[in-house]
């Protein structure tokens, strides 16, 4: 147990270490999310206005 | 066929969409790696201990806000030189990607510089000029999306990246040109990497991880400006009947 809490406290850097990774996390999650939904919306808007439309159409 | 055939909205869909999937694959299988090694098998820094695991994160963030900055400012040449409308959609999908990769690189270029520096900051020429390319892109946004027309958007916007290019070289030779709290480049050397192979693994992995992330995201918002142009025609066409 004190192998994992050792590991956690990163040599006393802890507040710095795993911030960094989460700020690259949710930072980096976020963008994916936010395009892919608009993404998602604007491929439904093309459907409603054209309905044989599709993505891989030659 | 023609050049611009090739560069075709249409096309760029079809292979686009095929493409994707394997990007995101190797996105997942980089950084996977990457982190496993950069997180449990490399060792800590003989002088920074364990914050060198913040380097895996802060230096290919860094490296993609370069990058994305010079693939945002040659995809603007493009569109300007040979009106390609998909350059240009290529430079404006890239513009918040690579704003996020300089914010990271600023966020944990600061909780690495406190604890080794004994400051969050310093306006000194690499922290600075990173700070500019960071505004380079959000005026590249603010600008695009400023104009009703898309094209008239497309072309300012297109200036200002090539204009803002400067800072790129800037950016890139601050620690060699002044004096700075930033450490010069330990990996892209004439005389090859200084930094021991059980940390250059994890750092070109997660690099090669952000890279992919970037190829696939890439895609998915140049077709979303597809799609959405695809939207504006077809009710524009309504509107007019």
């Amino acid at each position: 147990m004190s192998g994992i809490a050792d590991y956690l406290a990163m040599g006393g850097y802890a507040r710095f270490v795993w911030p960094a990774y989460g700020v690259a996390a949710i930072v980096l999650v976020v963008l994916w999310v936010l395009s892919h939904r608009r993404h998602r919306s604007l491929e439904a808007s093309v459907r409603a206005l054209e309905p044989e439309w599709r993505r891989e159409a030659p | 066929m023609s050049w611009h055939a090739l560069a075709s909205p249409a096309r760029f869909m079809r292979y686009s969409t095929r493409i994707r999937p394997w990007a995101v694959a190797a996105c997942l299988a980089c950084t996977g790696a990457g982190l496993a090694l950069g997180l449990f098998a490399s060792p800590p820094d003989y002088q920074q201990g364990e914050t060198v695991r913040i380097m895996y994160i802060h230096v290919p963030a860094a490296w993609m806000a370069l990058f994305c900055y010079t693939a945002m400012a040659a995809s603007s040449a493009g569109f300007l030189v040979w009106k390609q409308p998909l350059a240009e959609m290529a430079a404006r999908a890239t513009a918040p990607i690579g704003a996020c990769f300089t914010a990271v690189a600023l966020v944990t270029g600061s909780l690495w510089g406190q604890p080794m520096w004994g400051t969050w900051w310093v306006w000194d020429a690499r922290l600075t000029s990173v700070l500019v390319l960071f505004f380079l892109y959000l005026g590249y946004i603010a600008l695009a999306e400023a104009f009703d027309d898309p094209v008239k958007g497309g072309k300012a916007a297109s200036i200002l990246a090539l204009v803002g290019f400067v800072n790129v070289p800037i950016v890139k030779f601050s620690v060699d040109w002044w004096n700075t709290l930033h450490q010069p480049a330990s990996v892209a050397r004439l005389d090859g990497p200084s930094i021991d192979s059980s940390m250059l693994t994890p750092l070109l992995l997660m690099a090669l991880g952000f890279t992919f992330y970037y190829v696939a995201l890439v895609i998915t918002r140049i077709q979303a400006l597809v799609l959405e142009r695809r939207v504006r025609a077809l009710q524009q066409a309504a509107a007019g009947m």
